[in-house]
């Protein structure tokens, strides 16, 4: 898919909490093996923290690299499923937050692990056809897996926030995008459920890695290339092998992945994974570069994207924290810990 | 729970909104009506940068109701760059290592919920200036 | 303008009395006052009280007390400064005495904070601060003391033992108080190894939440004499505001109401601060001691802790406080405190105290320093 104006991402902005919990350390109280675990560990939100104010953070940053006035911005989206509250969006506070309203459109997206890019291929269309000269799409979750299931050992909080512009401005060009989805139930929450249900095994060669792959072709074939003629490529992260396997079928070279692979060291973001794994690119990649990064979001559906680095890249990358410091920024915390910053512990 | 008073003051929450004195000049925090400098009541919105440093601090260990959920928290007097001194939470630091003139900085969170079915209260905190790695 | 001498004073034991209500503790005390007086009626009724509203669901408390007291359809109203209403009350009566506008007046300070429990207590102290600027951030009422604290101990680089000195002295004071709340002593030691409530405060350095009523009743000085042989003069009655958030304040370790309100009096009365020979101080926290005591003129910037710990504050030292414990031993039922170290002051002064004194202060403060009133009575 190509838009009718040149476009791109004319600013970014990342945003992980400060706490991790060790994956061993989960490992310990479930009885499970603390060596066989998915990542090494997971950032854990504060008890003062939620998709709304990694959100804001995110959004600060992103306006930051723009050096962008707010008021400009046609729209604030924000992909998330975990909306502090069900019924109200938390968009509007975000946009309020930046100083964006009241001129604005304004609201939540929800396709699991895909919200993210799926509210960035609405702002690439928005500032794409001419509605609106910027827009802002926000990937961020706090995600809770079940005490004691797999997703327990992954499921973190993150965000982070693209601003769509022209491309005169972008500090990364928009080439094309595809999006391929199908009715796949790998993952799931019902209504007022606290956690999610997942297939277990059915979320691997059905889900992730079908729409995955076929995304991503589809996307190479339209803009001419195979997906390792990109410099850079980033997977939606559920965990550390995913990513890795992926690129394996699609012939991606490893080291391609590994500058956008931050699961190992804070988990699953979910809506914030493929977007994160984006700012982390956008980080290290030099102009000229070209990115390919795919997401996948259950139910179940992948978007992939092609950016070229610009010149603007070195001018605006330090102007707001990088998703290294994020990550570097640690501070580790026991279980009993989390689960009272997760409120795993009902009163 | 009283929502428009939350309202009202919410977007001057979010982004350290307070007044300038348009006749002496004098920045204020929180937002005056009257200029208690030179008594103008010719004032603009004035919003602060949200860069500065600890003034004092205290680490509350018997919090008021509603905000037990993050004890022991600490809470700060922060000297803004702009001059002004600001009431706050500080969060995102280990409670061991604050210390008067410690450099902080402006970061939006919870400041507290109307149980798990009314409002969220969002405002301002204040952490240590983050390290850039 | 008349003189005003205070001819009665009661009040109820500081205490968690669960089976009396607001109405009962007020009733109690302002009717040991009038007994006090040898009076069965006043013309007017000035209650000092914090927030009956938030602690009891209940205002119109001029009304109430008036009513269940049998007072009949006098002049009755409430008075609210925080924690310092009971001196904003007793100002409010001197006025109304001073003024002419009534003869006799009855001044009651009453506080029920049992009510609620203690989370919500703390929330509702936290209402004498700004709350949509100070308190909305979690800040308790310990807290933003103890934030003053921590910058007069950096700015004056004082020890926390010197601190000390307040509670330690108060409650050595309150052991003959029958009135009292806590009536026994306590070491240094166990104030600084009390649980932690807003770092660097501890525990016993703060006064505790409980209930209480105190009254004073008051005429002008030329009507004294018909009522009471040992009448006590009203020499210096003031009361000055500061900003409410200690964050607008110049400097966080005076409180430049204090020191107005005291000039004020002290210039009313024609006395200085050499010739106040006991003072009440408002030791709701052990810096409030220290500061106090440096704002009325007592002590240098920075020694007030200094002084106290020298013992310069005992029973026999050069100024003796907090006479019958205190704030902090006493007890410190808000709205009533103002009242009580009225009539512990008048008892000094009437020769039924423990401290031989012909000229007294008292310092009442509401918020972190926000309102303060400050008094100065002296023998008739
Ligand atoms: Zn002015």
């Amino acid at each position: 898919m190509k838009t009718i104006k040149d476009i791109g991402i004319v600013g970014y902005g990342a945003y992980v909490p400060m706490y991790r919990i060790k994956n061993s350390d989960i490992a310990r109280v479930w009885g499970n093996d603390p060596i066989r675990v998915p990542v090494k560990e997971k950032s854990v939100p504060g008890p003062d923290e939620d998709a709304c104010t990694i959100a804001c953070e995110a959004a600060r940053n992103a306006i930051l690299r723009a050096a962008l006035d707010p008021k400009k911005l046609g729209a604030v989206w924000v992909g998330t499923e975990s909306k502090p509250y069900a019924v109200k969006p938390t968009a509007t506070i975000v946009a309020e937050v930046i100083g964006a309203t009241p001129l604005i459109n304004a609201a939540d997206w929800e396709f699991a692990c895909k919200a993210g890019t799926e509210a960035l291929q609405g702002a690439l269309g928005y500032v794409g056809s001419g509605m609106s000269d910027y827009a802002m799409a926000i990937g961020v979750d706090t995600a809770q897996g079940q005490p004691a299931d797999a997703l327990e050992y992954t499921a973190a909080a993150g965000g982070s926030a693209m601003i769509v512009g022209p491309a005169s401005e972008a500090l990364a060009t928009y080439e094309a995008s595809c999006s391929f989805v199908t009715d796949t139930p790998d993952f799931w929450r019902r209504q007022y459920e606290h956690y999610p249900k997942h297939a277990s095994r059915f979320t691997g060669m059905p889900a992730y890695f079908y729409h995955i792959t076929n995304a991503a072709k589809n996307l190479c074939s339209e803009v001419g290339k195979e997906p390792n003629d990109f410099d850079y490529v980033i997977f939606h992260q559920p965990n550390a092998k995913f990513p890795m396997a992926a690129a394996g079928m699609l012939g991606v070279d490893k080291e391609k992945v590994i500058p956008g692979l931050i699961s190992p060291y804070i988990g699953n973001t979910y809506a914030g994974s493929a977007v994160l794994g984006l700012a982390a690119v956008f980080d290290v990649a030099k102009p000229g570069d070209t990115v390919l990064c795919v997401s996948y979001g259950s139910g179940a559906g992948s978007d992939a994207f092609s950016f070229t680095m610009t010149d603007k890249i070195d001018e605006v990358r330090n102007n707001a924290p990088n998703v290294k410091s994020y990550i570097g920024r640690r501070v580790s915390i026991d279980y009993a810990t989390y689960a009272r910053y997760r409120q795993k512990i009902r009163m | 729970m009283s929502v428009p008073r939350h309202w009202r003051e919410s977007v001057k929450r979010y982004r350290l909104i307070g007044s300038k004195c348009k006749a002496c000049g004098k920045v204020h925090y929180p937002e005056r009506t009257v200029c208690p400098l030179c008594k103008s009541r010719e004032l603009e919105p004035f919003q602060f940068k949200g860069n500065g440093k600890i003034y004092s601090y205290t680490i509350i260990w018997a919090p008021p109701e509603g905000y037990e959920y993050c004890k022991p928290y600490a809470a700060a007097l922060v000297e803004l760059e702009e001059g002004e001194i600001v009431t706050t939470q500080l969060t995102d630091c280990d409670l061991e290592k604050i210390e008067i003139g410690m450099p902080v900085e402006i970061v939006l969170r919870k400041l507290f919920a109307y149980g798990e079915s009314g409002i969220i209260v969002y405002g301002y905190k204040f952490r240590p200036v983050l390290p850039i790695l | 303008m008349e003189e005003v001498a205070i001819i009665g004073i009661g009040c109820t034991p500081v205490g968690e009395p669960w089976h009396k209500s607001l109405r009962n503790m007020a009733v109690e005390s302002t009717w040991a006052a009038m007994e006090d007086a040898a009076i069965d009626q006043v013309d007017a009724l000035i209650v000092g009280n914090m927030s009956s509203g938030n602690f009891n669901d209940q205002e119109s408390l001029g009304s109430l007390i008036a009513d269940y007291a049998g007072l009949g359809n006098i002049s009755a109203f409430k008075v609210e400064g925080a924690c310092g209403s009971g001196g904003a009350a007793f100002n409010a009566g001197v006025m109304a005495v001073a003024s002419g506008m009534h003869d006799t007046v009855c001044v009651t300070g009453v506080e029920k904070m049992t009510d609620v429990v203690g989370d919500n207590a703390t929330k509702i102290l936290a209402n004498a601060a700004d709350r949509e600027y100070e308190s909305i951030h979690g800040i308790s009422f310990v807290g933003l003391n103890a934030m003053i604290m921590r910058r007069y101990m950096y700015d004056y680089n004082v020890k926390k033992e010197d601190l000390c000195a307040f509670p330690v002295n108060s409650h050595k004071n309150a052991v003959h108080n029958k009135y009292a709340m806590f009536r026994q002593e306590i070491k240094m030691d166990a104030v600084l190894n009390s649980p932690m409530v807003a770092d660097p405060m501890t525990l016993m350095e703060c006064a505790p939440i409980c209930d209480g009523a105190a009254s004073a009743i008051i005429t002008t000085k030329e009507r004294a004499r018909e009522y009471t042989d040992t009448p006590v003069i009203v020499k210096g009655s003031s009361l000055k505001v500061d900003t409410i958030g200690v964050h607008d304040r110049k400097t966080v370790t005076s409180m430049k109401a204090t020191v107005t309100a005291a000039n004020d009096a002290y210039k009313q009365s024609g006395l200085s601060p050499s010739d106040i020979q006991t003072v009440e101080l408002h030791d709701a926290f052990s810096i409030m001691g220290a500061i106090g005591l440096e704002d009325l003129g007592f002590a240098e910037r920075g020694k007030g802790a200094r002084f106290a710990a020298e013992g310069q504050i005992g029973i026999g030292g050069k100024l003796p406080c907090c006479t019958f414990g205190g704030l902090k031993a006493r007890g410190h039922p808000v709205g009533a405190t103002g009242l009580y170290q009225i009539i512990e002051l008048s008892k000094n002064l009437r020769g039924e105290g423990v401290v031989d004194a012909e000229c007294g202060l008292a310092q009442n403060i509401g918020g972190t320093g926000s309102t303060v009133s400050v008094t100065i009575l002296g023998r008739g």
